[in-house]
Order: structure tokens, then C-alpha cells, then sequence
């Protein structure tokens, strides 16, 4: 029931109601409202009790296991929480002078620093607020590289079709044209195609490494020449980031610019909105192209840059500084791991995904890329299970939720029939791996002997299975009065 | 088992061709490429009129599970579209060669001629396994 269901006209929360009403006078006539705006009218108990409700029905990373196949759904420790939220920080206003923020503005700019160390790049800006933003900028930096030079015939970007979506809404967003690269059977870049598709219209390449199949790609050095040799520069979309922190960095396998999601490889709240951060690193070449503004430090202060310091900057991507209570939280996340607990992160989180994907495999779940290790993710295609007893990828997404799972990415990759993409990543403890792998087991048997048990499910949530084409064509998602009573027409003040 | 109809051309890439006998062609995804994407909620279609090269992107179809392009399989002029589409795309599930169509097309004199038959089809289908 929605909390506008539970309205009662009159009824209030005193503690809420202000004690004066606003003077509107200097508001010009027409633009005032002849009738109050229809708000819920509660008791407080009312309003603590729907939203204690709800967030008892919320599924979170707190409660249970979250395999989202390139969400990198990971612990966030309460550290970060605790410290990000210092009142000092909390209360600082964005307009604050440099001279009263130097405590803040350290925190970035050693942010700055640690992400550049652990991606092999030359700068960063921490300003984009999401991960599609952090696309943008990179691709826009591209742009601007291009253009700098008079270089406008570089009219397409290259994506592989393992891609994720974003990536050729991004390059088509900031005005190229698409060219989609195959991929092999073993799960890499086809380089015959590649090859064939790469001239003097080639803008750049957007590439994720590991990609969305879970595999390493194997031969990046030699795309990079290719690429560069044409021209065009190499774009890291950091979705996957988690499974070679500390390990192996872009920067040195030859990308240009990279984007990273904090709020997945450093560990910062995503699901629910976030919000996100999308920081990204640039090679020497994009360097005078960088989102403003920048942190820099000259061994007595620090500084904002701004356009003044990086005159052909792609400009301002958030009001201020990008989300900065995220960007403290990724800083303090980094600064408990520290140099050695960073490759730490890619190690275990390479580990948990092949050992469940062992035990899977051993439990009768056929995997799409055998011969392939997996990096930190991998996937898992029900091709045969769905043809011999009819069992889909959401009929066993469905029945893990029944179990207290969250579903992992089904149906992506696109290239994969009938697919789970898996992820566990390194804060999963052995014991949560091997209780997933039987409830999978579980899951698989029900299936085969009874396909309705599945097609049911999901039996225990609040809502059962969707109809997800309803869902799709009948949008319903704003709530309105249907009656007088739902809606008393009452003048303002 | 999907229905492949003996008469029709197809595409590797999942499109049907029907030779209207005209100068034309009706243009469609295969029985198939509904069943991977699954219940279609979407269709977005090319305008009449528009001159279109093979292989290029001409038509989006989008289901529950995901967006999918759908290519031109031979140059031509779009000379009418499926617009019963986009109230109901689901007429592509249940009708995938019939009621569900996308486009039609005219074209040249032997367009049809390099587009594999139904039997180099289902090979393609039994290659993806």
C-alpha cells in the first residue's frame, strides 16, 4: 500500500507541521497554486512504520549475497561510512574558500594521486558523477584530442560486440558513428575483423578488459598498436576494473583513458542510485583535455584547478566537485587497503569466481567459455538445460530469489544464450560460495523434476513471478487520486 | 524445432526474405531470432521512402531480455513498413513470418540471388547449436 493510500484528511505529524506559513505575496499572482498540492496526510507512527516496512523488503549486500554479473556488488565497509560522514567534511559548503577546505581538498588530491599509481595513467579528474558520465568524458576527451589537431575526419568509434550498452550510446552521444567488432569463439576481439574495420575515419576504440564474457584479453598490446598506429586512441571502460586492481594497469597495456567506477572496484554504495562516480584517467595525450576541476598541490597548498589552469578542458560535468561524499568514502576505502591490500582486491576477487565456477561446473552447470580461465566473473549458459526440460535463465533467477539470493545478470551478455553472469567477488567468504553452489544445485534438480516448481517462482516475495511485457507497454508509475476524498480541494494557505 | 517455411531467404543474422514476385521483398525477423529475444514489447521502423544498403541497421526490435538490431539483408527503397507494430509487436512472436513482418522493400532485379536458402539456414542454426 502506498503511503498516499493511508492519507486521512487533517491528519498530521506535528512534529513536521511549521510553525509559520511562508509570505508568498512576492510571488506574482498567477504563478500560485489555487489549490494545495496533494501530499499524504499521516501520523508520523504511519510515516515511520511504511518506511521501516519498506526497507525491511529492500534486498541489500548487508543482508544477503548479490552476484550481479558486472555490478561488482561488494562489501562497503562501515569505515568508509564513519569517516566520510565527519562533521567536518559534512558540513563544509562547496563555495568554501581553498584556504578553509585544504583538509578536504588533500583527501582528493591523494585520491588523484592513488588512482593514477593503480591505473598506470598520467592525471585524473574525480568530477564525473556516474559511470555513464565517466564515458562521456573520455569519449569527449577523445573528441576534443581529435579536434585540437584539425583531425575531423575521425568519424567512428570501434566497440566489440561484448561491449556493454553504454559504451555505443556513449560514442554516439558525443557524435560518432558505431562500428561493432566481432568477437571470437574463444571470447576475444576478432583481429581479422578489427583489422579490416580500423582507417582514417577511426576515431578511437572502446574497449572493457577483462570483458562483459569474463575473459582477459589476451592480445591488448597488439590492438593497441593497431589502433595507434591508425591514429586513434584507446578507450577503458572500468566496469571490470575489480579483477585486475593492483595487478595489471591500463596505462601500461596502452590505453589513453580510462573510467573507473568507484562505486564498484572502491567499494562505495551502488543499487538504489548510489550515487555513482565515474573518475577518469588520462594518458599524456588527453592530459590538456581533463574535466575541471582538478586538485593539485605545489608542496604548500592545495589548489583547484580550474579553466585558467587547463584552458581546452571538455569543461564541467557536476556543479561542484562530482559526489564528493562518494569520493571520500573511495579515498578512505583505498587508504585501509594501501599498497599491498590492493592487489589483494583482484587476487581473491579472480579466486572467488573460479572456484565457483569449478564447483559449478562440477554440479552439472555447462559454462560458455570452458577452456577460458575466469577473471572475476564468468558465465554460465542453461542453453541445454532450457532445450531438454525447459528451464530458462529467469525461471532459475526467479527460484534464487525464493532461496535469499539476488539474481546475477541473466541474459547478458547478449552473445551467450540462456546466460547467468556471475560474480562473487573478494568479500564473499568461502562458507557463502559453497551455500550458493547448493542452492544452485537445489535449483537445477527441482528443475528437472518438476519445471513448474521454477516457472512459479518466485513463492516467498512480496510479489510473484511479473509480466514483464505488461510491465514494459503499461507503464504505471505515478500514483493519482481517483476520488474527491482522495484529493480535498483546498485553497492555499 | 522452429518453423522455417522452404519457400523463404534468410540471413545468418536471423532475417527472412519473401520475393513478392514485383520488384519486391517483405522483410522479417525468423521464427528463431522471436524465440532467443523472447516476448518483443518494442519495435522502431524505418521510414517509408528511405534508401537503405545491405547489411545496414534498419529497424530496432526489443524485447524483455534486450534491444536487437535488425539489418537491411539486401539494398533497397523502404516502400512500406509494419505499422501495426507498434501497438502490437507481439504479433512477431506469435507470427513471425505472417502478421509479423517489418518492412518491405523494392529492389533490383537478382538482389535475392546471394542470400542463403533454407537449408544453408538451418546449418547456420545448427552451428550455434
Amino acid at each position: 500500500m502506498l503511503i498516499f493510500e493511508q492519507s486521512s484528511n487533517g491528519r498530521r505529524g506535528t512534529a513536521q507541521a511549521p510553525s509559520k506559513l511562508a509570505d508568498v505575496s512576492s510571488i506574482p499572482e498567477a504563478f500560485r497554486r489555487k489549490t494545495r498540492a496533494f501530499m499524504p496526510e499521516v501520523s508520523e507512527l504511519q510515516a515511520v512504520r511504511h518506511y521501516t516496512r519498506l526497507s525491511q523488503k529492500n534486498f541489500s549486500i548487508d543482508t544477503e549475497f548479490y552476484p550481479l554479473g558486472s555490478c561488482t556488488m561488494k562489501y562497503n565497509p562501515r569505515a568508509c561510512n564513519a569517516l566520510a560522514m565527519l562533521p567536518e567534511f559534512l558540513h563544509r559548503h562547496p563555495l568554501a574558500p581553498e584556504s578553509l577546505s585544504q583538509g578536504f581538498l588533500a583527501c582528493l588530491y591523494d585520491l588523484q594521486e592513488m588512482l593514477k599509481e593503480v591505473t598506470g595513467m598520467k592525471g585524473v579528474s574525480l568530477t564525473p558523477m556516474a559511470g555513464a558520465q565517466g564515458e562521456f568524458a573520455g569519449v569527449a576527451m577523445i573528441r576534443a584530442y581529435h579536434d585540437a589537431r584539425g583531425d575531423t575526419a575521425r568519424t567512428e568509434i570501434l566497440v566489440p560486440d561484448a561491449a556493454h550498452g553504454t559504451n555505443p550510446a556513449t560514442a554516439v552521444m558525443c557524435g560518432f558513428e558505431v562500428r561493432e567488432i566481432p568477437t571470437d569463439e574463444q571470447g576475444d576481439v576478432d583481429l581479422v575483423a578489427l583489422e579490416a574495420a580500423i582507417g582514417p575515419q577511426t576515431a578511437g576504440i572502446m574497449l572493457t578488459n577483462p570483458s562483459t564474457l569474463g575473459v582477459f584479453e589476451r592480445r591488448i598490446k597488439k590492438i593497441a598498436g593497431m589502433v595507434h598506429d591508425a591514429g586513434g586512441l584507446l578507450y577503458y571502460d572500468g566496469a571490470n576494473l575489480n579483477a585486475i586492481l593492483g595487478k595489471v594497469r591500463p596505462g601500461d597495456m596502452g590505453f589513453d583513458v580510462i573510467h573507473m567506477n568507484l562505486h564498484k572496484t572502491f567499494s562505495t554504495p551502488h543499487g538504489g542510485g548510489g550515487p555513482g562516480s565515474g573518475a577518469v584517467g588520462v594518458g599524456s595525450r588527453l592530459l590538456p583535455f581533463m574535466p575541471i576541476p582538478v586538485v593539485d598541490y605545489d608542496c604548500d597548498e592545495y589548489r583547484w584547478l580550474t579553466e585558467k589552469d587547463i584552458p581546452q578542458t571538455i569543461g564541467r560535468l557536476s556543479a561542484w566537485m562530482g559526489n564528493a561524499g562518494v569520493l571520500l568514502r573511495a579515498y578512505v576505502y583505498a587508504r585501509m587497503l594501501g599498497r599491498d591490500g590492493m592487489h589483494r582486491v583482484g587476487e581473491f576477487a579472480t579466486l572467488n569466481a573460479n572456484y565457483l565456477l569449478a564447483l559449478l561446473k562440477k554440479s552439472g552447470f555447462e559454462l560458455a567459455f570452458p577452456e577460458r580461465r575466469a577473471t572475476h566473473e564468468f558465465i554460465v549458459t542453461l542453453k541445454n538445460q532450457a532445450k531438454e526440460f525447459g528451464i530458462t535463465a529467469t525461471d532459475v533467477a526467479k527460484r534464487l530469489l525464493d532461496y535469499g539470493y539476488h539474481a546475477p545478470t541473466i541474459y547478458f551478455p547478449l552473445l551467450v544464450p540462456e546466460c547467468l553472469l556471475i560474480e562473487p567477488t573478494e568479500t564473499e567468504a568461502k562458507e557463502d560460495l559453497d551455500g550458493f553452489v547448493e542452492t544452485m544445485k537445489k535449483i537445477l534438480a527441482e528443475g528437472t523434476e518438476n519445471i513448474k516448481t521454477l516457472k512459479d517462482a518466485p513463492v516467498t516475495l512480496p510479489v510473484r513471478r511479473l509480466d514483464e511485457v505488461r510491465a514494459a507497454k503499461k507503464l504505471d508509475l505515478a500514483w493519482r487520486p481517483t476520488t474527491a476524498f482522495d484529493a480535498p480541494e483546498q485553497a492555499a494557505n | 524445432m522452429s518453423n522455417l517455411p522452404a519457400e523463404l531467404k534468410y540471413t545468418a543474422s536471423h532475417e527472412w526474405i519473401r520475393d513478392e514476385g514485383d520488384g519486391t521483398v517483405t522483410i522479417g525477423i525468423t521464427d528463431h531470432a522471436q524465440e532467443l529475444l523472447g516476448d518483443l514489447v518494442y519495435v522502431e521502423l524505418p521510414d517509408v521512402g528511405r534508401e537503405l544498403d545491405a547489411e545496414e541497421a534498419c529497424a530496432v526490435v526489443e524485447s524483455v531480455k534486450a534491444a536487437s538490431d535488425v539489418y537491411a539483408p539486401i539494398a533497397g527503397e523502404v516502400v512500406a513498413v509494419n505499422e501495426a507494430l507498434s501497438d502490437s509487436p507481439e504479433m512477431i512472436n506469435s507470427d513471425a513470418y505472417g502478421d509479423g513482418w517489418l518492412i518491405k522493400m523494392k529492389v533490383e532485379d537478382g538482389a535475392l540471388d546471394d542470400l542463403i536458402d533454407v537449408d544453408a539456414y538451418q546449418a547456420v542454426l545448427d552451428d550455434e547449436g
